[in-house]
């Protein structure tokens, strides 16, 4: 009897411990998504980061048919379809949004056609599972990544925002930087995959941007504003979600507060 | 290329896909030189300036002294003037890049005569003048010893133009910097070039622009008879059929 109750509490122990890690995950997530969607408004590509999350489905839909962790599946989908627009954007006949356009057809269409019925709106919409250790730390170090590039390469990232040609001429790869940007925006998606779905993981990385731009005047205020906004968003949807919305799934949650911040930042009169 | 010799072209060739825009050019520039380049629209002046920063693929020989540092002033830029970027946060990112000490950024802005409110002000905001001076502040951060520019004053009412060429006389006076630039206008070739280069695809004319900006050179660059004279002040008349300038 006791030794089941030890375990029990064990058991317990392990499953708010998971939970803890998967709140804090999102909220690193809420943090990445901010700097990234920031440098992707400002680069024209923010539809980019709502159609970019949908080329993982043929990898989500592949894992849920073949049972195995939906993670790599859309990893890997997310990688190959940023190495192609990647390539598709080095020719000067393709934009970025046409280019991402056209990998986002394909991806919907496959990825819809390989996943099964059942597991579509887990797909679509995410769900909120607890991680292990494990998972927590590789997401922990993602979100690293992200916001070292973004820290380390600022600089060069705001030079191209601003002129390519006149980056070039400083000396900056440009090439090798908008490689190295698709793939910071594709990993804060990735990490935003399972707990968003793949029509909402792009959702954090717009909505909360948008609200940055309307608050700030300088680049630097503007981070700061995006990633607070986003991470007030996923903060206050898990709280919703908890205890008011708990019907609703979280990532709706989540999106429907964001875009309330994104309404109320609207106050705000521009000059 | 000779000893006093800081750029050296030979054999330029520059095409994208099927159309030449740059055949066989030669030409060299020397220390402290100010060198104008000009031409029709579609010469090539502006792929010209970018094969010599790199920017673009070319066939040929284009060689640079080892002491060279170049700075940049681009014909215009096709920034988004809503992003929250202002003038510092562009100048003290490229001297970040280049590693430089943030009080270079007050350097160059005195240079030029940008005022500390311009540079806290966001790029959208500015004059076309401050403008082009904050870009020509971005140029000449790492001290460059050469500057090229495209046509600066492109955009520029008359009273902004005489500003931004002041400041480029004073520069290369104080900063002893050899100039390269674009420009469609030529009083301002007479005013500030030593030699001038006139291309139309390839070379036309090459040389001070008193000596080689002949009527015939000019014919053959426009591909129709010049309407420029030589002004001149006091009481020799205007001599019709030669380029405008100001003696």
């Amino acid at each position: 009897m006791a030794r089941s109750l030890i375990s029990q509490a064990r058991l317990l122990d392990m499953t708010e411990t998971s939970t803890v890690y998967s709140i804090v995950l999102a909220l690193l997530f809420a943090v990445a998504a901010g700097l990234v969607g920031s440098f992707a408004l400002m680069k024209r590509m923010i539809l980019g980061a709502d159609v970019i999350s949908h080329v993982a489905l043929p990898g989500l839909g592949l894992a849920f048919l073949w049972h195995f962790n939906p993670l790599l599946g859309g990893g890997a989908a997310l990688f190959l379809g940023t190495l192609l627009i990647w390539q598709l954007q080095k020719k000067e006949s393709f934009s970025t949004e046409v280019a991402i356009g056209v990998v986002f057809a394909g991806s919907v269409a496959i990825g819809a056609a390989l996943t099964p019925k059942e597991d579509l709106v887990e797909v679509f919409f995410g769900k909120f599972e607890q991680i292990s250790g494990f998972t927590f730390l590789v997401g922990v170090m993602a979100v690293a990544v992200i916001v070292y590039f973004i820290l380390r390469f600022k600089s060069a990232l705001i030079l191209n925002l601003f002129s390519p040609e006149l980056a070039a001429a400083t000396g900056i790869k440009l090439n090798r930087l908008n490689l190295l940007f698709l793939l910071a925006f594709s990993l804060t998606v990735l990490i935003g995959l399972r707990f968003m779905g793949a029509l909402l993981a792009g959702a954090l990385i717009i909505i909360p941007a948008a609200t940055g731009r309307r608050l700030a005047d300088s680049i630097w205020m503007f981070l700061f504003a995006s990633t607070l906004a986003s991470v007030l968003a996923v903060g206050i949807g898990f709280l919703l979600n908890a205890f008011v919305f708990r019907n609703i799934g979280l990532a709706p949650t989540i999106v429907m507060v964001s875009t309330l911040l994104f309404c109320l930042s609207l106050i705000r009169s521009r000059t | 290329m000779t000893t006093r010799s800081i750029l050296s072209v030979r054999g330029l060739k520059v095409h994208f896909g099927s159309r030449k825009v740059i055949q066989n050019l030669g030409f060299e520039v020397e220390a402290g030189d100010t060198l104008a380049i000009i031409g029709p629209n579609g010469a090539g002046k502006t792929v010209l300036l970018k094969a010599l920063l790199g920017l673009v693929p070319y066939e040929g020989e284009i060689c640079w002294s080892p002491t060279v540092k170049l700075g940049y002033v681009p014909q215009k830029i096709a920034a988004d003037r809503q992003m929250p970027i202002r003038v510092h946060d562009l100048l003290s990112a490229k001297a970040h890049i280049l590693k430089l000490h943030p009080r270079c950024i007050e350097t160059v802005a005195a240079m030029v005569g940008l005022t500390p409110e311009v540079l806290r002000a966001s790029i959208g905001t500015i004059s076309g003048g401050q403008f082009q001076k904050a870009l020509i502040a971005f140029a000449l951060l790492g001290e460059p010893n050469v500057l090229l520019f495209d046509e600066p004053t492109a955009s520029l009412d008359e009273l902004a133009e005489e500003r931004v060429y002041d400041i480029v006389e004073q520069l290369q006076r104080e900063q002893h910097l050899t100039v390269i630039l674009v420009s469609h206008d030529l009083s301002i070739v007479y005013r500030a070039a030593n030699k001038v280069l006139c291309v139309s695809k390839d070379l036309v004319c090459f040389g001070p622009p008193r000596e080689v900006l002949t009527p015939a050179a000019l014919e053959a660059m426009y591909s129709a008879p010049p309407q420029y004279y030589l002004h001149r002040h006091g009481k020799e008349p205007d001599q019709p059929g030669k380029a405008a300038g100001h003696d």
